[in-house]
């Protein structure tokens, strides 16, 4: 089966629909699927429940579908770092569910896993607890978590293999390796794609069973904090 | 509120490194737990961990080093190390829920005399979420606040109990302020050191949790 596509709307043909629900890896802009969600904004797809730790910055990222108004709700641990969001979230015109962080991850990871509840302490007498089942193990109180999957995931990677055996990149891994095991179709980005064969299995992040589709991405990878530190010679800067 | 002397931001930072131990795997949270990591102090080997996917973090880059794939959780661009490695965010909250973690130097809006913390949310304001500071306070072995002693209001910060919604619930082990090191123990917080020039009167004066002698 050829899991390779000419291009991000072909790799989504035939699974996008209105009120859907999407997973889409990264943290901040990093490690996010920038050319699969391009194509969901020109898909139109409207009343989308999006799980993603965070909701891109206006004008990139999963801004341009807060942008176009096509998500109904966002699950995320932080949304902080745009306008729009705000603005439709204060209106009423947009569903937020926040999760801490690790219980989000957990919470991919187990419906990717097949388990559908989980017990932690994160979150124990908090506004996150109301309403959760509690329980004792040990002497210490844990709160139940529900595992989490979604219709597609949309997830990038650096390389993939034609197989879809994928490989990440430093710190643009984050959601991405477990959100690719929730979806119950998960569709790939990468910056390269190679043969079968290429990668060492024993280098593979994620195996090809967690991955329907491929395709070949452009990425801008914009930065949100441009940090440096200045090069120095007996304590004098230099350029 | 007196005017009294006491640690600025850097001093308040220089003295939580003072916190670290050779060998700790540490969690620095955004803001001025961000500036321990330039006080560690020499023959102190930590490891610092950024919870989307990194222990060993560097330094940040020089211009023409930067990467796109490689930032910290403050999605600041940083450097690698020798010692580095990347996994994904289940594993890096596997390390921080698991107890993996020995220490969590993290910021605060409250924290009460019982170790209550709430550092994310004020009811009427936009909230941007936790981020991962409930799993941080929940799962890291010691957790270390630093804030400044009172609000912009001049309110003490350092609460009988706290106002705002929680992140944890007895959670915090030791608190960091302009003024010095408190810890919380049993009935409230014991002065376990104070800042330069600052008195226990300056303190009692500043502070609405219990002071226990």
């Amino acid at each position: 089966m050829n899991k390779v596509y000419p291009d991000a709307a072909a790799a989504l043909e035939g699974l996008l629909h209105d009120g859907m629900t999407m997973m889409a890896g990264g943290f901040g802009l990093c490690g996010i699927p920038e050319n699969l969600i391009a194509a969901v904004h020109a898909a139109g797809t409207k009343d989308i429940t999006i799980v993603s730790n965070n909701c891109g910055v206006d004008g990139f990222g999963l801004g341009i579908l807060l942008d176009a108004k096509q998500i109904k709700k966002m699950i995320s641990s932080y949304v902080g770092e745009n306008k729009e969001f705000e603005r439709q979230y204060l209106e009423g015109e947009l569903e937020l569910e926040f999760n801490p962080q690790g219980t989000m991850a957990e919470r991919i990871r187990a419906g990717g896993a097949g388990i559908p509840g989980f017990y932690v302490k994160t979150g124990v007498g908090t506004l996150i607890a109301e309403g959760k089942e509690h329980k004792d193990f040990g002497g210490e109180t844990y709160i139940m978590e529900t595992g989490l999957t979604a219709d597609v995931s949309l997830v990038k990677a650096w390389k993939a293999d034609t197989e879809g055996n994928l490989i990440f990149r430093k710190t643009a891994r984050n959601f991405n390796p477990m959100m690719a095991t929730a979806g119950r179709v998960t569709v790939v980005e990468v910056e390269e794609i190679v043969e079968a064969g290429s990668f060492d299995p024993d280098h593979i992040h994620t195996p090809g069973i967690f991955v329907q589709r491929i395709v070949k991405g452009e990425f801008e990878k914009r930065i949100e904090q441009r940090t440096v530190r200045a090069r120095t010679i007996d304590g004098e800067a230099v350029q | 509120m007196t005017d009294v002397k006491g640690w600025d931001r850097n001093q308040m930072a220089a003295r939580a490194a003072l916190e670290l131990k050779d060998g700790y795997y540490v969690n620095l949270g955004i803001g001025i737990p961000t500036l321990v990591a330039n006080y560690i102090p020499d023959g102190v080997n930590v490891t610092l961990q950024s919870e989307n996917g990194m222990l060993g973090m560097g330094p940040f880059p020089y211009d023409d080093e930067v990467d796109a794939d490689l930032i910290n959780a403050g999605k600041q661009t940083i450097t690698e190390l020798d010692t580095s490695s990347y996994f994904s965010s289940a594993d890096s909250f596997a390390m921080i829920r698991g107890g993996h973690i020995d220490l969590s130097i993290l910021g605060a809006m409250e924290v009460a005399e019982n170790g209550d913390l709430a550092n994310w949310m004020i009811p009427g304001k936009m909230v941007k979420g936790m981020g991962g500071a409930m799993d941080l306070v929940a799962g890291v072995k010691r957790v270390v606040v630093i804030m400044d002693h009172a609000n912009k209001a001049g309110a003490s910060k350092l609460l009988k109990e706290c106002t705002l919604p929680l992140t944890g619930t007895g959670v915090v082990d030791r608190i960091i302020t302009g003024l010095g090191v408190f810890d919380i123990v049993d009935g409230g917080l014991k002065v376990a050191e104070l800042a330069d020039g600052v008195t226990m009167d300056d303190v009692r004066v500043a502070t609405e949790a219990t002071i226990v002698e």
